[in-house]
């Protein structure tokens, strides 16, 4: 009883900060003075038609570079927690239920499908919705399809930490280049910002963004693996 | 009715689901529901922060025709959320994959969910 109306005390409490946050709150009727620069001057400076893509990947690029950092340490841990501990070998006892038929003729001829869906969505992130973060989601859901359709299958790890790491040195590379070439870091004006609104446009952010791409998903396809590697079969 | 216009109800919509993310963190006592209302309270941020960016009338900020390419800053609505809310997808979702990490191996060393269980810290 204590603890319930400890909790609606808690619960309460929040409300009460939340609405007084929300009570006078005014929805905006222009936009901000960094959002206003970020739309007259975006066009020019970065050159790519998606403004969110200009800001994620340019104007806050170093944000992006840490997002991937963030990634790239959780995959590291969890690949690292699941295999401490991990001690019996997945092929003894294993025994598992049968995949339907459904299942495993869809994938066959999803998958394909699948990867180059991903691989559009990263490549175009640049005029599109979508961009790195999503193509690279798409792709490692490819990779869960695959499992769910051959829960033998393997990952082949190596491969993969192949291509994180390549992927990751490349956008620190990149991301450098522009230091020596351009403005400063993460700028995307090493080479000619081309016509807005096409595929090649906005200098180096469609190289990028199939970086940023793979190396997403590389990474949860690993997260992906590695659970699979220690799920219990009985 | 301004209370029931897009940007009202989606900011309310977003306050609601993080109150409900957090009576469930601190009521649940299965561990995996303690996680997925983390999710909620994870994406109820979210929406307030899209929310904030919005602006009524508008578009969103990917310039893809002629007639948004002129007079830009008048026409769409505000970037900046939608990156920071990008951003703060992706990390959502590897703290999502950690705490089911964790929930993996607690119920291995355990074999139960149940957050009373693990009272090996209360003295």
């Amino acid at each position: 009883m204590l603890r319930n109306s400890l909790y609606l005390v808690i619960l309460a409490a929040f409300a009460v900060i939340t609405f007084a946050l929300v009570r006078n709150w005014q929805p905006a009727e222009s936009l901000s003075p960094i959002a206003e620069h970020y739309a007259t001057n975006g066009p020019a400076e970065v050159g790519a038609a998606n403004l969110v893509t200009a800001v994620v990947v340019t104007y806050r690029g170093f944000d992006t570079l840490g997002e991937v950092t963030i990634l790239f340490v959780t995959a590291a841990i969890i690949g690292f927690f699941l295999s401490l501990f991990h001690t019996e070998s997945p092929e003894e006892s294993s025994w598992l239920a049968p995949t339907s038929e459904i299942c495993s003729t869809a994938s066959k001829l999803l998958i394909p499908f699948m990867l180059v869906l991903g691989a559009y969505v990263f490549i175009n992130g640049h005029l599109t919705p979508g961009g790195g973060f999503q193509g690279g989601a798409i792709i490692a859901s490819a990779f869960v399809l695959m499992l769910l359709a051959n829960p033998k299958s393997k990952l082949n790890h190596r491969i993969i930490a192949l291509v994180e790491s390549v992927s990751g040195v490349a956008f620190v590379f990149i991301g450098l280049l522009g230091i020596f070439l351009a403005g400063g870091f993460l700028d995307n004006r090493i080479i000619n910002l081309g016509t807005f609104g096409m595929l090649i446009s906005a200098g180096v952010i469609p190289l990028l963004y199939v970086f940023i791409g793979l190396k997403v998903g590389s990474e949860l396809t690993n997260i992906i693996g590695h659970l699979q590697q220690t799920q219990k079969n009985r | 009715m301004h209370w029931f216009s897009l940007e009202y109800l989606a900011l309310n919509l977003g306050i609601l689901l993080i109150l409900i993310g957090l009576w469930g963190i601190i009521t649940r006592k299965n561990i995996l529901r303690i996680i997925i209302s983390f999710s909620l309270f994870d994406t109820g941020t979210h929406i307030v922060i899209v929310s904030i960016g919005y602006i009524r009338n508008r578009t969103a900020p990917i310039l893809d025709t002629l007639a948004l390419q002129q007079d830009t800053a008048s026409k769409i609505v505000d970037p900046l959320p939608q990156a920071l809310v990008l951003t703060a997808i992706v990390i959502g979702l590897g703290v999502t994959a950690l705490l089911l990490v964790y929930a993996l191996k607690l119920h291995e060393t355990k074999k139960t969910l149940d957050i009373h269980r693990f009272n090996d810290l209360k003295w």
